[in-house]
């Protein structure tokens, strides 16, 4: 079938664009660009179709990638039903997204670069995602995080986007240091990397009932998740990487990357069942950060930074479902909130655009008027994340809410209060945005159709992809549970519905009342609005030790003190400079004087060798 | 046949080590590129001599291959050192071996 195809698309755009896109047209530029992504998604639509019913997986070897001893790692690519859903929503979102930044990016310098760079992240999304084995899969998970740091420090003139990008590059190393001593640990007990033989061998282990060999690997794997998903504590570089643009936020930073994490533990779910600690830990990880990050999107100004929060917020969701049990389920969200959150960025893309670069708040209002597509499609992803009944997002987040109330009750409780706090904040930033009066002084206008369309097809998707049934599509790998409790629905959707109504009242009906709330709130809204001072505190606890070690330590005593001047500048030092000076006399450029030497030399060796008894 | 008194082996590696050293002194004394070039060619066809008549003394081929050898790798390098030399021409005007010193430190 050339499972290569698919990935080999987007390949040949980066190269295209990347080599010769200086010299190319815009039209050519788009053509190459958008157009590699929509072959690539056609020839999934087509590998898949072909495929059907994927149970079991297909796969395809192609070589040898390394070959020693007992280890033996082939460059495989396999396709199975869940791949298949990661297909399609990198694929086609994709398409969507790169549609939409034809028109985003139209008057940005570097054009043909962020296209390039576009392209290159679909390539390696689609390595990480068709991987079958660890270790090719890192290939895909390093490449998008290359392709993070090269977006988010698109616009690296502006040096706050150049620190937001090494700041995400860091955080992401400490992740992927924890994944790839994950690797390691699993080819010392296993000897395989292949999630086939992988879960072959898992299946005759019992079950962990304390700590063991699977419980760390489980939980290194999950280290590299919470860098690459920013679940806490590395979250902190995603609400800074939305100094990329905003097609970037919504690709990679909401609707892709992001959730490599959600795949790779479900990848790897077979491995995740025998090790029920790691399971209890990555649910509370996730429901955390959910809560932590929903506090903070409450206070955030800047349009995107607020759902910067909520990407964070809703991952912890996704997570919260891995640790559960409930895969199926974290996977479907993570599909819906593809739709969704993309949508919402590239509503919130819109407006910005509208508004010639205008991100805060405080400075719209009152667009409805001006954007009506746009404020009609963020509505609906508006109302989508907040889990309205019949959106997408509510069957989603009903599924693992519903998992969590069967698992552990008092979770799905602080999810179900999370879920309210997501309606609020996001029904906050829609209101600001568009009701009330204008507050800035841009002219606002509505977006060119190339923007808009991808904006309606996934309104679209936000409001009817809770219709694909991905519990029931995966169930051949992850049996459906059956923990449909209305009881757990009525619930999270009230708190949802009290949301947006608790926004509506503080932000449309009685404006003056979240300021009056805001000072009376005091110290806390301060602290929540400083997002829990945790940079402040990694940057007291972490980076300025380091930075102080490095100078007064390394840099003044290593390299100053004993490098310079005891070596360098001592005895040895000194001794090798003096030699060098006499020998240098050697070099005199002329030929004949290196020619005399060569001469001296052969007669040196013919002395020697006749005296030594003829070299035998 | 008649037998004719074969020449010593010694005579022809005298010959080689003549010419060979009156390669070496061309090439350390001669001021001009084209006379230096010509030495080098010089003493490797010293050199082949003594592969030949080795080769011819000791009933054996690989002397022989040798110098194709060392012909083919002359003739290279003829066709390189020529370029060089006409390129060095075109833009010193001179060929005085001792006036191209650039390459000092």
């Amino acid at each position: 079938m050339n499972l290569w195809l698919i990935p080999f698309f987007p390949l040949l755009g980066f190269l295209l664009n990347g080599l010769f896109g200086k010299r190319l047209p815009r039209a050519a530029i788009n053509a190459i660009g958008v157009g590699s992504v929509a072959l690539s998604f056609v020839y999934v639509v087509f590998v898949l179709s072909k495929l059907y019913p994927l149970h079991p997986a297909y796969s395809e070897h192609y070589f040898t990638w390394i070959q020693s001893g007992f280890l033996h790692i082939g460059f495989d690519l396999f396709v199975d039903r869940l791949t298949a859903v990661m297909l399609l929503v990198v694929t086609g979102i994709g398409l969507l997204i790169h549609i939409y930044a034809v028109g985003y990016m139209a008057h940005e310098g570097g054009y043909y670069r962020f296209f390039s760079y576009f392209n290159l992240f679909v390539f390696f999304m689609l390595i990480l995602v068709l991987a079958s084995n660890l270790l090719v899969m890192f290939v895909g998970w390093e490449g998008v995080g290359l392709c993070s740091y090269l977006l988010i420090g698109f616009y690296f003139l502006e040096g706050f986007a150049g620190n937001a990008a090494n700041k995400a590059f860091i955080v992401n190393r400490i992740g992927d240091f924890g994944f790839s001593l994950g690797i390691f640990l699993t080819v010392l007990v296993f000897k395989t990397l292949d999630f086939g033989k992988l879960a072959t061998a898992v299946s005759g282990m019992p079950v962990e009932a304390s700590a063991g060999a699977l419980t760390a690997i489980t939980l290194l794997l999950f280290v590299g998740a919470i860098g690459k998903s920013a679940q806490f504590p590395l979250y902190v570089w995603l609400p800074d990487a939305m100094a990329g643009p905003t097609p970037v936020s919504a690709l990679i930073h909401a609707a892709t990357m992001v959730t490599a994490g959600v795949y790779m533990v479900t990848r790897v779910s077979f491995l995740y069942n025998h090790a029920p600690l790691a399971m209890s830990i990555v649910a509370f990880i996730g429901l955390f950060t959910a809560v932590l990050a929903a506090t903070i999107g409450i206070t955030q100004n800047d349009i995107k930074r607020v759902f910067a929060y909520s990407t964070v917020s809703q991952l912890g969701y996704m997570f919260l479902g891995l640790g559960v049990g409930a895969y199926s389920a974290g996977i479907f969200h993570l599909m819906t909130h593809a739709f969704f959150k993309a949508l919402l960025f590239l509503g919130a893309g819109s407006v910005i655009h509208g508004l010639s670069g205008e991100q805060d708040l405080r400075h719209m209002g009152g667009l409805w008027k001006r954007m009506p597509v746009t404020f009609i499609t963020l509505g609906v992803a508006s109302l989508a994340i907040s889990g309205f009944p019949g959106f997408s997002g509510f069957f989603s987040k009903d599924a693992i809410l519903s998992a969590a109330y069967a698992h552990t009750p008092w979770m799905f409780w602080v999810g179900s209060i999370t879920a309210g706090m997501t309606a609020f904040y996001v029904f906050r930033a829609y209101f600001l945005a568009f009701f009330g009066s204008y507050r800035g002084h841009h002219h606002a206008h509505e977006s060119p159709p190339v923007m808009t369309i991808p904006l309606i097809v996934l309104a679209a998707f936000s409001l009817l992809g809770g219709l694909i049934n991905v519990p029931h599509w995966l169930s051949p790998a992850f049996p459906l549970a059956e923990h449909e409790n209305v009881t757990a629905m009525a619930i999270s959707v009230t708190c949802g519905i009290l949301g947006i109504a608790l926004a509506a009242y503080l932000y449309v009906i009685r404006p003056a009342l979240a300021e009056s709330l805001k000072t009376s709130a005091g110290s806390l809204y301060t602290l929540v609005a400083n997002k829990y001072y945790v940079d402040e505190l990694y940057s007291g606890l972490i980076v300025r030790p380091l930075e102080t070690i490095s100078r007064s330590v390394l840099w003044r005593g290593v390299d100053e003190a004993l490098i310079d001047n005891s070596f360098v500048d001592g005895l040895f030092g000194r001794t090798i400079r003096n030699w060098g000076a006499l020998l240098r006399h050697l070099q005199s450029g002329s030929v004949r004087n290196y020619a005399t030497w060569v001469l001296a030399g052969a007669l040196l060796m013919i002395f020697i060798f006749s005296f030594s008894g003829g070299g035998r | 046949m008649p037998q004719i008194p074969a020449v010593p082996l010694s005579w022809y590696l005298l010959l080689s080590a003549v010419l060979f050293a009156l390669g070496v002194a061309g090439f350390l004394y001669r001021k001009s590129i084209i006379t230096v070039f010509i030495s080098i060619e010089l003493m490797l066809n010293a050199v082949n001599l003594s592969f030949v008549a080795f080769s011819y003394h000791l009933h054996r081929i690989d002397g022989h291959i040798f110098s194709f050898f060392v012909m083919v790798v002359a003739a290279a390098e003829a066709a390189v050192g020529f370029a060089i030399i006409l390129t060095i021409f075109k833009n010193r005007r001179t060929l005085q071996i001792d006036e191209i010193d650039s390459m000092k430190l």
